[in-house]
């Protein structure tokens, strides 16, 4: 069933990290490739074995600093340089010792400013409702429950064979399907 | 029996060994993900508080009153109605600035340049030092402008289009503690606020009346723990810190250029900027352990936040404290070795003159006393430590009085030389802003965690992998 699928996927839970690794690790070795976990914690080791790798924030921040920093100094040389020429003791316009304060501090807050946004827009925040939400007992998911999902997406995926999956190949202690 | 012997203390040996070398755990054995979340979350979601939070509120919520009357009286009358005059134009106001700013840092500290240093440690601190540090710089931030005069006039400080067509000065370093100031606010907001997300969905899904899910839903900004999430998460919050961390040094070394790029003697020394930070973080983990403390106690949050982490707060501030000694130290050696008559002077008036007793209090409270913190019963001692850092506290904003007034009050032409006495209006401002602090401290313990759950759960993890 290629295409459009009214079903988000297959969700399972799992009682601890070890649990939901061992799980992720057989899921990847059982060819499903489209997956999503929820925990209340980061998972150390889990994104190599879902196959993600780094993020792009960092790009993010750089991008934004590069910004504030341009912005700071140019403000600065534009301002009392060129558009209202100011001289103070005899001081270059260009002073540019003088800038570093300001195009420093600019700089901090465009990166900080973007890292900010970069959260937002990558995790796709804010989105107040999601189908996951509706897994039996997902409240506990920020507190001790821990959730592997394998999403309609996945090439191979059949929700009867991904619910056997987790029944049989995993220690998952519920699994349920989830409707967008 | 001589081989018997041997074994015995080659045991003991071992056992000692192995004792030292197993640190000392950061959460006490025994709490898991859900006796920790239901721990602190339960703080906030039970909202039953102990006879001490309402007292301290109470008084803080008092004091607030007491500066927003203050505040009125001055936007009516004028900073006239202040101790300042020439030439000791700055009094409390900057005073207070200053210490503020500096209490802040340690919050910043904390959260950004201990997680950059991987001292997992932090992570039960560091949310509260991170409120901390946002309460305290809104408290500094709000001196300047009541001090500006026309507080009505403050945006003339930024640069916007305005029909005079004039841009601020920006080779001054009044107007790069302007943007110091407020780009650090914004960032520790965006710092503390990055770090709630996670608990707030915590708190969302464990609140049980209808109202905090909503408000905790909408603040939790849909987070679900997506492995997606945290890996964008850790990647962000990491860099979030790494561009704190060398913001914290160029706020306070801004605000030190505030000083020392004018010829006051007192003033013009190249020691300010990293003496400035050392100082900042020695009261700002003085007022995080004045804060810490009792609020340990009141919520039997003694499983979380450790003698481990009294020790070491301690520590830093054993440390940080010697710095600012050698400081004083070096201000002296730079005065007499300077042959500057005036420079000299300011060393030998801040002994001696009219302002002596507040100088040899400040070298009693701020250098001696907190040498104290050398005996680990001091460090691992609730009450001792409280007092330890009380006094510091209150050293630092005698320190910043020292630099400020002391300085100002005897110049180059003795003509000039005039007294600050400060007014009841000083200290009701300067007790204000304190009870600003405290009834925002208060507030925030009361609504939000004050301690970072997830972070707590990756302590237990790692402890539990330690001991596996």
């Amino acid at each position: 069933m290629k295409g459009f699928s009214t079903i988000y996927g297959v969700i399972a839970e799992f009682n601890s990290e070890d649990a939901l690794r061992e799980a992720a690790r057989s899921a990847r070795e059982h060819g499903y490739r489209h997956m999503d976990a929820f925990s209340p914690l980061p998972v150390k080791g889990l994104d190599g074995i879902l196959g993600r790798k780094g993020s792009w924030a960092p790009v993010w921040v750089f991008t934004g600093g590069l910004i504030g920093a341009l912005t700071g100094y140019f403000m600065q040389l534009w301002g009392i340089g060129m558009n209202f020429p100011f001289n103070v003791g005899g001081r270059a316009l260009n002073s540019w010792p003088l800038f570093i304060p300001i195009t420093f501090e600019l700089m901090v807050l465009g990166g900080a400013t973007a890292a900010v946004l970069s959260l937002f827009v990558l995790n796709g925040l804010p989105r107040l409702n999601h189908p996951v939400f509706a897994a039996p007992g997902f409240e506990r998911a920020t507190t001790d429950a821990f959730f592997l999902c394998v999403l309609s997406t996945d090439p191979d995926f059949d929700p009867v064979l991904v619910r056997r999956f987790f029944l049989q190949e995993t220690s998952a202690i519920t699994v349920t399907e989830l409707r967008r | 029996m001589i081989i018997s012997e041997q074994t015995q203390a080659k045991e003991e040996t071992r056992a000692r060994a192995e004792r030292d070398e197993r640190p000392e755990p950061l959460v006490r054995p025994g709490e898991t993900f859900r006796s920790v979340t239901d721990k602190i979350g339960g703080i906030v979601l039970a909202g039953r508080h102990p006879l001490g939070w309402w007292i301290s509120f109470g008084i803080a919520f008092l004091l607030v009153m007491g500066l927003f009357y203050a505040i009125a009286v001055l936007l009516a009358i004028g900073v006239g109605i202040w101790g300042i005059n020439i030439p000791v134009a700055w009094g409390f106001a900057i005073t207070n600035f200053v210490w503020w700013i500096g209490i802040g840092h340690a919050g910043t500290l904390i959260s950004a340049i201990l997680l950059l240093l991987f001292q997992k440690w932090r992570n039960s601190i560091n949310r509260l030092a991170e409120a901390m540090t946002l309460f305290a710089v809104a408290c500094a931030a709000m001196f300047p402008l009541l001090h500006l005069g026309r507080p009505w006039a403050f945006f003339w400080l930024l640069p916007y289009p305005n029909g005079m067509e004039l841009w601020p000065q920006f080779r001054s370093a009044l107007v790069w503690d302007v943007f110091a100031v407020s780009t650090y606010f914004t960032v520790s907001v965006f710092f503390w606020y990055t770090g709630l997300v996670p608990d707030v969905a915590t708190l969302r899904d464990r609140a049980k009346n209808r109202f905090s899910q909503v408000i905790f839903g909408i603040m939790a900004l849909g987070w679900r723990g997506s492995a997606n999430h945290w890996r964008n998460y850790e990647s962000a919050y990491l860099l979030l810190a790494g561009l704190s961390t060398p913001l914290v040094l160029s706020v306070h070394s801004v605000v030190s250029f505030d000083f020392s790029t004018a010829i006051v003697p007192g003033w013009h020394s190249t020691i300010f900027p990293p003496y400035f930070v050392a100082g900042a973080v020695y009261s700002g983990f003085a007022m995080v352990l004045n804060i810490m403390i009792p609020l340990r106690k009141w919520y039997g949050l003694e499983s979380v936040v450790t003698e481990k982490h009294l020790d070491n707060m301690g520590k830093v501030m054993l440390v940080t404290g010697l710095i600012v000694a050698y400081g004083y130290i070096f201000d002296m050696f730079t005065a007499w070795y300077s042959g500057d008559a005036a420079e000299q002077y300011s060393v030998v008036n801040r002994a001696i003159g009219p302002y002596a007793p507040v100088f040899w209090l400040l070298m009693l409270v701020n250098v001696v006393l907190p040498q104290s913190l050398w005996w680990p019963y001091v460090r691992k001692n609730p009450v001792p430590l409280f007092f330890a850092a009380l006094s510091i506290n209150l050293g630092m904003w005698l320190e910043r009085f020292v630099i400020v007034v002391v300085s100002l009050h005897r110049d180059f032409v003795p003509s000039s030389w005039r007294m600050f006495i400060p007014t009841g209006w000083d200290w009701l401002t300067l007790f204000g802003s304190l009870g600003l602090f405290f009834a925002l401290i208060f507030l925030f313990v009361r609504f939000l965690p004050m301690v970072s759950i997830f972070e707590v759960r990756e302590l237990i993890a790692e402890e539990k992998e330690g001991a596996a």
